[in-house]
This record gives structure tokens, C-alpha cells and sequence, in this order.
């Protein structure tokens, strides 16, 4: 039995009246790459940002049923969110560096959580770019703006800035729907890298990409979990026809 | 007609009418620096008018200014950004802060007279400042408190959503992502706005003239800034006004170049500042 890190349990979410996430039962495997797939408006970004509460910041959003991180509810009340967003890291669609420097975009999250000494900021910087494969191309301009990078470095510097805080998890919304092909294929390269250390959650909208680096997938449709299997078995041995409509390409 | 003539003759009404306003602008400031240079001279910059001396000067009125513009700023600056934070990263969009908003904008339109007549009644007589220098601040304050807000409401909107997100999920805490993220990046918005408010402060007279009174003198040496304040102090604009209600136009052109001299001078600043800003955001 492979080691579960995050468990879902009759999770439903609301956005005011609408009921945008039924009843989802997931279990994720720690060290393991699994993709979320499915059709735009299908809740699979929603169920994403369920995984560290970054549905919070939207005031009309009501959840129902429980998350648990390591078996314990990340929505109890006594749950400090600062310390779950360390746990639980992001990586969002479109590039988000901050406008400083390279240096102080990966010492951001260090810094929120009381690391001050430079050398110890400077070990975190070099050995988090380095994992998110970036830093050969910038170690000679850390101290330059991030915006001065293409996309593609520029989504590379925001995984480095998510590893920076040592998460166990690493939620990735689309991270490569922003990028050219070239960069589409470092970054999925890196997925499959960050798993020996690292749980990895995958939103795509590309079920190329979901067969290349995920081991399990789960497909949504309007709210809910139609399948959730290995993703060799979900892409070559369907259940629900549903599933296999939409790998096929039949709608979506 | 045909069409190029017409075309040529509209292009050269809008070539007039370009003209004109840029004559316009270069006629008063030249009719006022040619009658007003005269005035200007060494002991017109340093010395206080005085009988007994026989001196003509606008030192005193320089000094009110500046002491109008600091103690101004210190009360509205932090009040302005301060409500601008909550409005725009805490309040939400209810009713209450639309009402707010709508009552900021009316704020703005409101003939300064209108701020000097109840900075007088209230800061004047009912809270006992009488006419100084505190009371026609706290009147300016509340001219240029929706200037300020609503610059740093504008510079914190146009604050990208995803630099908001990006720090949420890292774990920061709203207040540390927006002391470390949103501050810095929406502060020549802010500074511009800032700098406008001084423009305004600086030429006001209106709302001062029945709030920090026209006293012209220096401050007493050996007093502190707190007692400066809390007497009659004329700024620039007042005592420009004065000047020409006595009929002392050459005085009056004379505060008027150096009026227009700062006004200049906050405008090169503000031009300075946006362009910086500009160039910073193409990268």
C-alpha cells in the first residue's frame, strides 16, 4: 500500500448558490505526480486551491467535508494557514515573480517565516534554483529583476520560490499552459524530477501532458470525479465512457 | 470644396488652436516674470516686512509654507494611504464601502471655501485653535485627504491580483504582502499623489484665509515647532492675495514668480517621477 498524503473526504465546495464540487473521495500518493484533467468550468482548479485554502479569499465560497495533510484536517479550526501554505506550496497559470530581484523573489518565503542571516538565505537560494533546474541561467544575475526573464525562466523561478520554503507538497495549476514548447518540456522534465522529494499535484488541460508525467490521474466533469486511477490504466482501459469520450477527444 | 483644402484648413484651426493655448500659457508666465522679477532680490527672500526696519520681504510667508506643507502631509499622508489600504485590501465591495467611496469623490469637488468656512467654525472656535498654522492644516487635510486616497486606491488597483495571490499562498500573512509587495510596487502612484497634494497646499488660499489667518513674521528664536504652529501664519498665497488687496502689485508679481517657481518645480518633480515609474513597468 503506497504511502497516502493528502485524503480528501465528501468534499463539496459552494461559490454562493452554485455547487461547484460534489462529494469528492481522493486519495493522493505521496512522491507520486498526479494530474487533474477535464474540461474548462469542471472544478479541477477549484479542488486544487481546496488542497492549501486558497479558496479563503474568496468570501462567498462555503466548504463542506474534510481535507487531511498527513491525516490531519487542514480545515480545523486551530490550523495556521501560514504554516499550511509552507507545507502545501503553489505554482499558478500564468508566471507571477515578484517586481524585485531573482534573490529576493526565492528569499520571500524563507523570509516570511524568520530566516534573516544571509548565508543561510544564500544556501537556500542556490540549492531551491538549482532544483527548479534554473540555475545555471541566472546565477550570474541574481540580483537583476525577475521580470527581466522569458516566461518560461519566469515559471522556472516560481518553482524555485515554492521549493524555497521546503513544502511537502507542490500544487501546480496549469503551470505550462503560459509557455512555449521548449519550456513546456523543462518544466515537465522538472515534475518528474521534484517527485522523489516532493508530492506533486497537476492541473492540465493538455492529456498529453497528463500521460507524459503523472502517475495517477483523476478526470473531472461538472463538479465531480468521474475517474480516478493510475494513469495508464485511466488512459489505456477507461471505465466510464465518459472518460473515454473525452480522451478521445470526443468533447472538451 | 475639395477634400484636401478642407482637410488642410481643419489641420491648421487645430495648429491655431495649439498655438493659442501655448501663447496663452507663455504670456501669463512671461507678463508675470517680467513685473515680477523686479521685486525679487536678496532681502525680499530673507527678511519680514517691517515699518521700523523699512524692509519688504516674504521670508516669514516662505517659512508658513513650509510649515503648511510639512504638517499637512504628516496628518494627511498616513490617514489618506491608511484608508486607502482598507478600502481597497480590506473593506470587500459592500455598500458601506461604495458609500465611502461616493462621499470621497463629492469631497473632492467641493469649493475650498466651503473647507475654510467650516475649518473656521469647527478647528477654529469649537476646538479653540483660533487662526494658526494647525488650524489651516487640519482644514488642507481634509481638501487633500480624497487626492490622496484615491491616488493610492488608484496605484494599489492597477497592483497586478497575481502578486496578491503569489504571497497568499506562500504563507504571508495580508499585512506583511502588503507592507513587502503591494507598498513598494504602488509607490510612485502614491508619491505622485502625494506631490499633487502639495501643489494644492501651495496654492490654496480660499480655504486659509479664515483658518491660518495672514500673520507674516518669523518664528521667535528660542520657540519650538509647536508653538509656531499654533500661531497666525500666512502662506505664500495668502499673502499674495493681501499684497493685492492693498494694491502692492509689485510685491504681488513678486510672490507670484516665486509661487510659479514651485509650482514648476513640483511639476518637473511629479513629470520625473511618472516617467521613472514608466520606464519602470515596460522593464
Amino acid at each position: 500500500m503506497d504511502n497516502i498524503k493528502i485524503k480528501t473526504e465528501k468534499l463539496n465546495l459552494y461559490y454562493g448558490g452554485n455547487h461547484a464540487l460534489r462529494d469528492i473521495d481522493m486519495s493522493i500518493r505521496a512522491n507520486a505526480v498526479t494530474a487533474f484533467i477535464g474540461p474548462s468550468g469542471c472544478g479541477k482548479s477549484t479542488f486544487l486551491k481546496t488542497l492549501n485554502r486558497m479558496n479563503d479569499l474568496i468570501d462567498s465560497v462555503k466548504i463542506e467535508g474534510r481535507v487531511l495533510l498527513d491525516g490531519e484536517d487542514i480545515y480545523a479550526p486551530k490550523v495556521d494557514t501560514t504554516l499550511l501554505r509552507k507545507r502545501v506550496g503553489m505554482v499558478f497559470q500564468q508566471p507571477n515573480p515578484f517586481p524585485m530581484s531573482i534573490y529576493d523573489n526565492i528569499a520571500y518565503g524563507p523570509r516570511i517565516h524568520g530566516i534573516r542571516k544571509r548565508a543561510e538565505l544564500d544556501g537556500i537560494v542556490e540549492r531551491s534554483l538549482r532544483g527548479a533546474a534554473i540555475w545555471n541561467e541566472v546565477k550570474d544575475r541574481l540580483h537583476k529583476p525577475a521580470l527581466g526573464l522569458s516566461g518560461g525562466q519566469q515559471q522556472r523561478l516560481c518553482i524555485a520560490r515554492a521549493l524555497a520554503v521546503e513544502p511537502e507538497v507542490l500544487l501546480m495549476d496549469e503551470p505550462t499552459s503560459a509557455l512555449d514548447p521548449i519550456s513546456t518540456l523543462k518544466v515537465e522534465e522538472l515534475m518528474g524530477e521534484l517527485k522523489k522529494d516532493y508530492t506533486v499535484v497537476v492541473v492540465t488541460h493538455n492529456m498529453q501532458q497528463a500521460a507524459r508525467v503523472s502517475d495517477d490521474a483523476a478526470f473531472f466533469l461538472v463538479g465531480e470525479v468521474i475517474e480516478f486511477d493510475s494513469t495508464i490504466n485511466l488512459f489505456s482501459r477507461p471505465r466510464d465512457k465518459r472518460t473515454e469520450d473525452y480522451i478521445t477527444g470526443r468533447f472538451g | 470644396m475639395n477634400r484636401k483644402w478642407k482637410d488642410g484648413l481643419l489641420l491648421g484651426l487645430i495648429y491655431l488652436a495649439a498655438a493659442f493655448s501655448v501663447l496663452l500659457l507663455a504670456g501669463i508666465l512671461g507678463y508675470v516674470f517680467a513685473r515680477g522679477i523686479s521685486a525679487i532680490s536678496l532681502s525680499f527672500l530673507t527678511t519680514v516686512t517691517s515699518a521700523l526696519k523699512g524692509t519688504t520681504g516674504i521670508a516669514g510667508n516662505i517659512v508658513n509654507t513650509l510649515y503648511m506643507i510639512a504638517l499637512t502631509l504628516l496628518i494627511a499622508t498616513p490617514v489618506g494611504i491608511g484608508s486607502a489600504i482598507w478600502l481597497n485590501e480590506y473593506a470587500g465591495k459592500s455598500r458601506w464601502v461604495r458609500l465611502i467611496e461616493f462621499t470621497t469623490e463629492t469631497l473632492a469637488g467641493i469649493p475650498s471655501i466651503i473647507y475654510g468656512l467650516f475649518g473656521m467654525v469647527f478647528f477654529g472656535t469649537v476646538l479653540h485653535f483660533g487662526y494658526s498654522i494647525l488650524t489651516g492644516a487640519f482644514t488642507l487635510t481634509l481638501m487633500i485627504l480624497p487626492l490622496i486616497t484615491r491616488n493610492t486606491q488608484e496605484a494599489l488597483r492597477a497592483v497586478p491580483d497575481a502578486y496578491r495571490t503569489g504571497a497568499i499562498g506562500m504563507g504571508a500573512a495580508r499585512w506583511y504582502m502588503i507592507r513587502t509587495i503591494l507598498l513598494p510596487s504602488a509607490m510612485p502612484g502614491i508619491v505622485t499623489g502625494v506631490i499633487l497634494a502639495v501643489g494644492r497646499i501651495v496654492g490654496e488660499s480660499a480655504a486659509l484665509l479664515f483658518t491660518a489667518g495672514s500673520g507674516y513674521l518669523l518664528p521667535k528664536p528660542g520657540t519650538g515647532f509647536l508653538h509656531k504652529i499654533l500661531e497666525s501664519g500666512g502662506t505664500l498665497a495668502i499673502q499674495l492675495y493681501l499684497s493685492m488687496s492693498k494694491a502692492q502689485y509689485d510685491v504681488a508679481f513678486g510672490i507670484a514668480v516665486v509661487l510659479l517657481g514651485i509650482v514648476l518645480l513640483i511639476n518637473l518633480t511629479t513629470r520625473l517621477l511618472t516617467g521613472r515609474t514608466d520606464a519602470a513597468s515596460r522593464g
